[in-house]
């Protein structure tokens, strides 16, 4: 981890508020597991104050690709950076999912990556990373032109199912519920599956009773407001089976199984 | 022209000597390891740890921290490991950096706490002082120690007599006269006065209809505050004559010597940690360029040097 000024290669509009920045850091590059985060100062005025905890989308030799939502005064000021620009970043930040295991055994178990909205930011990083396993991807939103991403996930391989709230795209309901379908029917012994998660609230808390129920490992990635982002404040705890626990650098991926919501 | 080897940034608090004037708040700096990584610890003037309690502490229920304009509201509640285990986890890393490790305490419930703190504190050579926290906002008490004086001095009175390391109180601002709490830590034999802790604040999403902190109320700090901070210093400094610490927003070498000017011995970075971990750093350089620009040799020549305006 370090404060680095990295230079933007590009920063593009993907679709409505959706946005693809790419930086160049061999550091970050080299070092990051997917699922960790970069913290960037969007400027140097008071106005936001605070750094944004942006998730490592993907890194291409020296570069680090991050996919990130206009959603207020940050990230807007975010998208309107120009190529050549310098990002102050502090990164990369948290402690990323584990996949050691799963990426390399032939017989391991099968990842199953779940993403709500803009969750799909870290797993086709993470998708990236584990290729070998061939994951299957379940992804949701509420109406179809909300689905990301599903081109990156088919290019590494990826078998993909799309879950939308009005049933515009895929299979009609919650995504949690496309998975209870998944692991019902096409599953005989649940040990075999890993479950990655990043998304809304409510879809991870569903996807952790799942995996409490039924005894399945899974890896949630949070997210939370942050003051600093590398576990100085103690501002983005989550209550924990062991006590508060920062999301910032004990997250922000947490087992379905240790957390209490 | 002052040459910037010749330069003397020392201030001395009381019985406490530091190489710069340029220290870390409370609370927002960890115990220093979280920031290893980003910024030559060892440059620093004195750092102020966490706030410790007797026993460990869970801290507030979340959100704990929120944006605000220029700002932040925090309710971090004084999360701790407690004493003992500070003693045995955290105080090794801090030892090893050789510089002035000033450890913050507060009380849970009884006032006697703090000296039962202190006592166990007196024991150490790493510690070079302790700062009495009577001022934190998150306590969900009704009324703080610092927000009285008789009670300040009850308080700091009591530890006094417990230890001859440097002592500093840091004060609450939310109060109707800092300088009255001020003279009363003074009285009691405070060796410094840290001035301010946070303001208790609100902020609310007004989708949800509920306050945006899990307790409600939180603790506002950043560039918002300053230019109270600096008023209060400014307060207090004119009728106390042991050595403040300011602090309130310090963002960069402007904000520093606001503070400075105002009356401050030395000052301390806070909220600015999270943003630009070098920000004190970048201070203490700039301090030196300050200096050396305005031909001055001696920083008893900024303190508290503040001149009528002029138009």
């Amino acid at each position: 981890m370090a404060q680095i000024k990295a230079k933007i290669i590009s920063n593009k509009k993907l679709k409505k508020n959706y946005w693809h920045l790419e930086f160049e850091s061999g550091m970050v590059a080299k070092n990051a597991i997917a699922g960790q985060f970069v913290d960037i100062r969007v400027n140097d005025s008071n106005e936001p104050l605070l750094r944004r905890p942006i998730s490592i989308h993907g890194v291409n030799k020296t570069r680090v690709k991050l996919m990130y939502e206009i959603v207020g005064n940050g990230t807007q000021i975010l998208s309107e950076k120009k190529p050549g620009d310098l990002l102050d970043i502090i990164g990369p930040l948290g402690n990323g999912f584990e996949y050691s295991r799963i990426a390399k055994k032939p017989d391991c178990p099968q990842a199953v990556l779940v993403a709500g909205g803009m969750g799909v930011a870290p797993l086709v990083f993470l998708a990236e990373k584990i290729k070998p396993n061939r994951p299957l991807v379940l992804i949701g939103a509420k109406k179809r032109e909300q689905i990301l991403c599903p081109k990156e996930f088919k290019a590494l391989g990826c078998k993909i199912m799309i879950a939308t709230d009005d049933g515009s795209l895929g299979f009609k309901g919650k995504v949690t519920d496309l998975l209870k379908e998944v692991l019902l029917k096409g599953v005989d012994n649940k040990k075999l599956i890993n479950i990655y998660a990043c998304g809304p609230q409510p879809m991870l808390k569903a996807i952790a009773q799942i995996s409490c129920e039924d005894n399945i490992s899974s890896q949630l990635s949070l997210e939370r407001h942050m003051a600093c982002g590398f576990g100085a404040c103690l501002g983005c705890v989550v209550s924990t089976k062991a006590g508060y626990k920062r999301v910032c650098k004990d997250g922000p991926v947490f087992s379905g199984k240790e957390l209490t919501w | 022209m002052v040459k910037k080897a010749k330069l003397d940034l020392s201030v001395n608090l009381g019985n406490l000597d530091l190489k710069n004037p340029i220290m870390v708040a409370s609370g927002t700096f960890g115990y220093a390891e979280e920031f290893k990584d980003l910024m030559d610890l060892k440059k620093l003037g004195a750092i102020v740890t966490k706030t410790i309690t007797l026993k460990p502490r869970l801290g507030n229920l979340p959100p704990r921290t929120c944006e605000t304009p220029a700002g932040m509201l925090n309710s971090i509640g004084l999360e701790n490991p407690g004493v003992d285990r500070f003693i045995k986890e955290k105080l090794p890393f801090l030892k090893k950096l050789g510089i002035p490790v000033i450890v913050s305490i507060a009380a849970e419930d009884s006032p006697e706490e703090f000296s039962i703190l202190v006592r166990e504190l007196e024991k150490i050579n790493t510690v070079a002082a302790i700062e009495l926290n009577i001022s934190c906002p998150n306590m969900q008490k009704d009324k703080l120690i610092s927000q009285d004086p008789a009670d300040t001095f009850a308080l700091v009175s009591a530890v006094r007599e417990l230890t001859s390391k440097c002592l500093i109180t840091k004060l609450s601002p939310n109060v109707t006269s800092i300088s009255g709490v001020a003279l009363a830590a003074q009285e009691a034999g405070s060796n410094a006065v840290a001035l301010i802790n946070t303001f208790t604040g609100m902020s609310i999403d007004v989708h949800k209809r509920a306050p945006k902190l899990g307790s409600w109320v939180g603790g506002l700090s950043g560039p918002a505050i300053r230019p109270v901070a600096v008023r209060m210093v400014w307060e207090a400094y004119n009728k106390i004559k042991i050595p403040i610490i300011g602090m309130g927003g310090i963002m960069d070498i402007d904000s520093a010597l606001e503070f400075l000017i105002a009356g401050a011995t030395a000052v301390s970075v806070g909220t600015a940690n999270f943003i630009n971990p070098k920000a004190s750093l970048e201070i203490i350089s700039g301090l030196r360029q300050y200096m050396a620009d305005n031909n001055i040799a001696n920083l008893s020549n900024i303190t508290g040097r503040l001149q009528a305006c002029k138009n």
